[in-house]
């Protein structure tokens, strides 16, 4: 890599700019140099005739000098480039400048076609491109009454619009039999001429303009082929674009017959160091006048310059504007000439609404449509064209009015959809800014840019964003839910300030209704961090989640999984063999897993106190796999087996297991402890992970697997074991008090103002001044802590729950299990259904027998 | 109208489930006490959502004026006066009628919602 190249951007449009900015994201060290035309920086083309309604240059300005010099970019402003030396790699200025190359991107743009009509060199005969055309327009507008635009395609009735808003009396002028040939279809067409007279813009279509002479009433009279007239004071010429190719022609790059610089899908012109992007370049034979497809130019030249293999593989035309106030969209094949092609097309004569759909000729994709007067299918419509996606049986109900209160819905759109096609943002890179902590309009648009181009994906932009946090059941208000109007922080505040010992009380004194799954639980946590009373204790009971509730995990038919403590992973043979025998008696399916214990399933609401009993009379404690709190310490060998180690990681593990075991926490948390850089318990990927060093021990923190894994931080090194176990009592009790409702450390960290460097502030420096409040909030629980199935195992009020039924010794009928590689699991509906009819169900007598699988029976 | 005895006042767990067999069905029975009168009510204890028999261990709650239980398995709300699924509208789980006698619990084995028995 060349890190000194020299590349230059002949161009400073909207394209122009896309290639610059993008560069520099990509690579910072670039030299980027830009000449530019026009008196300012890039701004936006797009929304030009905002200016006559009160839009400012500033306001439409695409960037600003200032941000140019702080991104290290040079730029020359008003700089016409003569000529091009492609031998000595020189571009020379009008003004005897001459620069170097390594890498030219031609980004020059195209200019108003004019046709040539005698008389079209007029004083009042204008052109609409530019900021200064615009403010030509605007001095002759004020010296006329009547203004006509020659050209009824998109840009021509953009400014029509300008004309209006500047107070003229309005004509339209087209060559062709309706507006918007390119786009619409002759119905469309009609529609739109309809809507815009009504708007009080006269519309001509079919005129061949052959003269602009004096006139009578007004300054000039149009004189058509036909020998009809029409009197005017101001021409604005808008019938079509014309590629500025005139430097790459001089200096002999390949151009197209027509104009245009002729590029490959590299957007490479016949010079390899000359690239050509936008709408002055000519690809396979096509010219784009859209900005979509010029910054998808723009995206491959950087992928070019950068070592990317990103090519241009054409562009999608559909567009959807307002012009003139009328809502007017086209989507891919909007005049049905794939061969085969059907066409649905309704009609609203009252409400002026014309919607044509062209689809493939079994009737099941969608390859174009035209939206005249409502474009609120447009969204839909469009996803279904360019993600190819089935179109339902009766695909006319896309564009009836009965089906337009329906729009596609975001959340069925696959994560590949493009939702914003100018800046190129799939519907994944959303979800994605959402998973780093975006969850506002704003901060997406400004993190990805979806959206901030033509802004035609807005509102379907607003529908993803919306979706997405729903889906994830966020209230973007940080409320709980709706009986707290508090955050999970607020609330553990409340409860540690007011002394609040239960749910009933916090919810008289800050709450309203009943409370639900999603408060109590929250509070039952908050409580048991708070005050470790024992969570079955009668007023708790009932806050807590079922797994919490039985001290076991629910599986999915409703039986239970049950998992002892097995700190550090460490674990003796009689434990073993314990662990074994529960599981053969009691017919569990065993399974290692990941945080180095054994999983027993297929426990029965009624079997646990059973399981349980002989666990703790093994001297096995609870290992809350159940609970959000400390799950696993998870452990290497270390250094009293392996050759490498340098710490005794086994016993550091099982001292830090014992000391947080039982802690109640936002959500679940997880440690290892390595005992050297080889890290092989994988510390790095834990909330808190501690690896050995021969001085002591360096701490991580915030990391986790899961969903979306991240790295822990490296926090402190070498600290001894005091100051760690200080500095762990410290990070936990400060993510307890104050992350919210099932965050796990790596998200609250985040989200800390400050992340990890306030982190060390306020745990290693204590500039809160609460390091020892924290240390003796944790050793309150520390002190505290009681294995919950000992304590339950003591209390006949709370065994009497572990029953299938109040009234009745029976088990769960529908809790049933077939043999597979030589354990049991849990039954296929099917296969219930099968044995249910054939065998009589096998009712236990007493809780207290294992279950025999009934496949053992059959 | 078949009543039958199931189990004493003292057997209900305040704000919380059990499960009571009735006639062959099994039937979640809560017991709402945070405000003024302990309230009872009794729905069929399986969830038709996750398919398997525990809404007796579901956290009970209210969403606006409806007061339900939701299932522990995927969290879906069931109304405990009408037995209609909040998420999942053509989803209706039985509910069953409910008398205190004496300090004891009393269910009766018809179904109170005609929707349940029809579905």
């Amino acid at each position: 890599m060349q890190q000194t190249k020299q590349i230059l951007v002949i161009g400073n449009g909207m394209v122009g700019h896309h290639f610059v900015d993008q560069l520099r994201a990509k690579d910072p060290l670039a030299q980027i140099t830009v000449l530019c035309g026009e008196a300012q920086l890039a701004y936006d083309r797009v929304h030009l005739s905002g200016y006559f309604s009160g839009t400012s240059a500033e306001q439409l300005a695409l960037t600003t000098e200032e941000a140019y010099q702080a991104a290290n970019i040079q730029y020359h402003l008003n700089c016409w480039v003569e000529q091009i030396n492609r031998e000595q790699q020189l571009v020379l200025t009008s003004q005897g400048g001459s620069f170097y190359y390594d890498e030219l991107v031609l980004a020059t743009g195209s200019y108003a076609f004019v046709p040539p009509i005698p008389g079209n060199d007029q004083p009042h005969c204008l052109v609409y491109r530019t900021l200064q055309d615009l403010d030509a327009i605007a001095q002759s507008a004020a010296l006329s009454k009547v203004g006509v635009v020659i050209g009824g395609g998109l840009l021509g009735l953009e400014a029509a619009n300008a004309l209006k808003q500047l107070g003229l009396h309005t004509h339209v002028v087209e060559f062709a039999p309706q507006l918007m040939a390119v786009q619409l279809d002759q119905g469309g067409g009609q529609m739109l001429s309809q809507k815009i007279t009504e708007l009080g813009v006269q519309v001509h279509t079919g005129k061949a303009t052959q003269a602009i002479v004096a006139g009578a009433e007004c300054r000039y009279q149009l004189q058509f082929a036909d020998g009809e007239s029409l009197e005017t004071d101001l021409v604005l010429f808008s019938a079509g674009i014309r590629p500025y190719d005139q430097l790459a022609r001089s200096c002999g790059l390949a151009v197209g017959e027509r104009g245009g610089i002729v590029v490959n899908d590299q957007c490479q012109t016949s010079d390899p160091h000359i690239y050509a992007i936008g709408e002055c370049a000519l690809w396979q034979q096509k010219i784009f006048g859209l900005v979509a497809p010029g910054y998808q130019m723009a995206r491959v030249v950087v992928s070019q310059l950068t070592g990317g293999e990103l090519s241009f593989t054409g562009a999608d035309m559909s567009t959807k504007l307002k012009l003139l106030g009328v809502e007017v969209g086209s989507i891919g094949d909007a005049h049905a000439r794939t061969p085969g092609a059907l066409s649905y097309v309704f009609t609203d004569p009252r409400a002026q609404v014309y919607k044509k759909m062209v689809v493939s000729s079994d009737g099941k994709r969608l390859l174009g449509a035209v939206l005249v007067g409502d474009t609120s299918n447009y969204d839909s419509l469009l996803h279904y064209a360019l993600n190819d996606m089935l179109l339902p049986k009766q695909p006319e109900q896309l564009i009836l009015p009965a089906a337009s209160g329906a729009p596609l819905a975001a959340l069925t759109l696959p994560n590949n959809a493009t939702i914003c096609s100018c800046h190129n943002v799939a519907k994944g890179d959303i979800v994605a800014a959402m998973d780093s902590g975006c969850c506002d309009l704003a901060s997406i648009k400004s993190c990805t840019k979806a959206s901030t181009g033509c802004g035609g994906c807005t509102a379907l932009l607003k529908s993803v964003v919306d979706d997405e946090l729903k889906s994830r059941g966020v209230e973007v208000k940080n409320h709980l839910c709706e009986h707290f109007a508090y955050s999970r922080q607020e609330l553990l505040h409340l409860v540690q300030v007011g002394g609040i010992k239960t749910f009933a009380e916090l919810l008289s004194r800050h709450g309203q209704g009943l409370g639900c799954d999603i408060c109590k639980p929250t509070v039952g946590s908050i409580l048991a961090s708070s005050w470790n009373d024992y969570v079955l204790k009668k007023p708790h009971v009932g806050l807590q989640d079922t797994n919490d509730t039985f001290l076991a995990n629910m599986q999915k038919d409703g039986s239970y999984s049950v998992v002892p403590r097995i700190a550090g992973g460490e674990i003796t043979a009689e434990k073993l063999l314990v662990i074994g025998q529960v599981a053969l008696d009691f017919n569990l399916y065993t399974k290692i897993t990941g945080g180095q214990r054994i999983d027993l399933f297929g426990a029965r609401l009624e079997q646990l106190p059973a399981i349980w009993q002989r666990l703790v009379d093994a001297g096995f404690e609870t290992g809350h796999a159940y609970g959000k709190s400390l799950r696993t310490v998870k452990s290497c060998v270390g250094s009293t087996w392996c050759r490498y180690g340098v710490q005794d990681s086994v016993g550091q593990a099982i001292a830090i297991e014992n000391r947080y075991k039982g802690l109640r926490a936002p959500h679940k948390i997880k440690m290892a402890v390595s005992g050297c850089t080889r890290e092989c318990a994988e510390a790095q990927s834990k909330d808190i992970g501690i690896i050995a060093t021969e001085n002591g021990w360096n701490l991580y923190v915030c990391g986790n697997g899961g969903m979306r894994p991240r790295h822990a931080d490296l926090f402190a090194t070498d600290l001894d074991t005091d100051t760690l176990i200080r500095y762990i009592d410290r990070i936990l009790m400060l993510y307890i008090r104050t992350a919210d409702r099932l965050q796990r450390t790596s998200v609250w960290m985040e989200k800390l103002d400050g992340g990890l460097d306030y982190l060390r502030k306020v745990i290693i420096d204590d500039e809160l001044g609460i390091a020892a409040e924290l240390e003796n909030q944790m050793a309150a629980l520390v002190n505290t802590y009681a294995c919950e199935w000992k304590a339950t195992l003591e209390n006949p009020q709370a065994l009497k729950r572990f029953r299938q039924f109040v009234n009745s010794p029976d088990a769960d009928e529908n809790i049933v299990f077939v043999e597979e590689r030589s354990q049991i699991r849990p039954a296929t509906a099917e296969e219930k259904r099968q044995w249910l009819q054939q065998i009589p169900i096998i009712q236990l007598s007493t809780s207290e027998l294992p279950v025999k699988a009934l496949a053992e029976e059959n | 109208m078949a009543w039958t005895d199931i189990c004493a006042f003292e057997d209900l767990v305040e704000n919380s489930g059990i499960c009571a067999l009735l006639n062959g069905q099994q039937v979640a029975v809560f017991l709402l006490e945070l405000q003024g009168e302990p309230q009872i009510y009794a729905v069929g204890n399986y969830d038709p959502v996750g398919g398997a028999n525990v809404l007796s261990r579901g956290i009970l709650g209210s969403v606006g004026e409806q007061i339900v239980v939701a299932s522990p398995l995927y969290k879906q709300h069931f109304d405990l006066t009408t037995g209609q699924c909040l998420e999942q509208p053509e989803v209706v789980i039985p509910v069953y009628g409910v008398k205190l006698q004496q300090g004891r619990l009393w269910l009766n084995a018809e179904q109170q919602n005609q929707q349940a028995s029809a579905a």
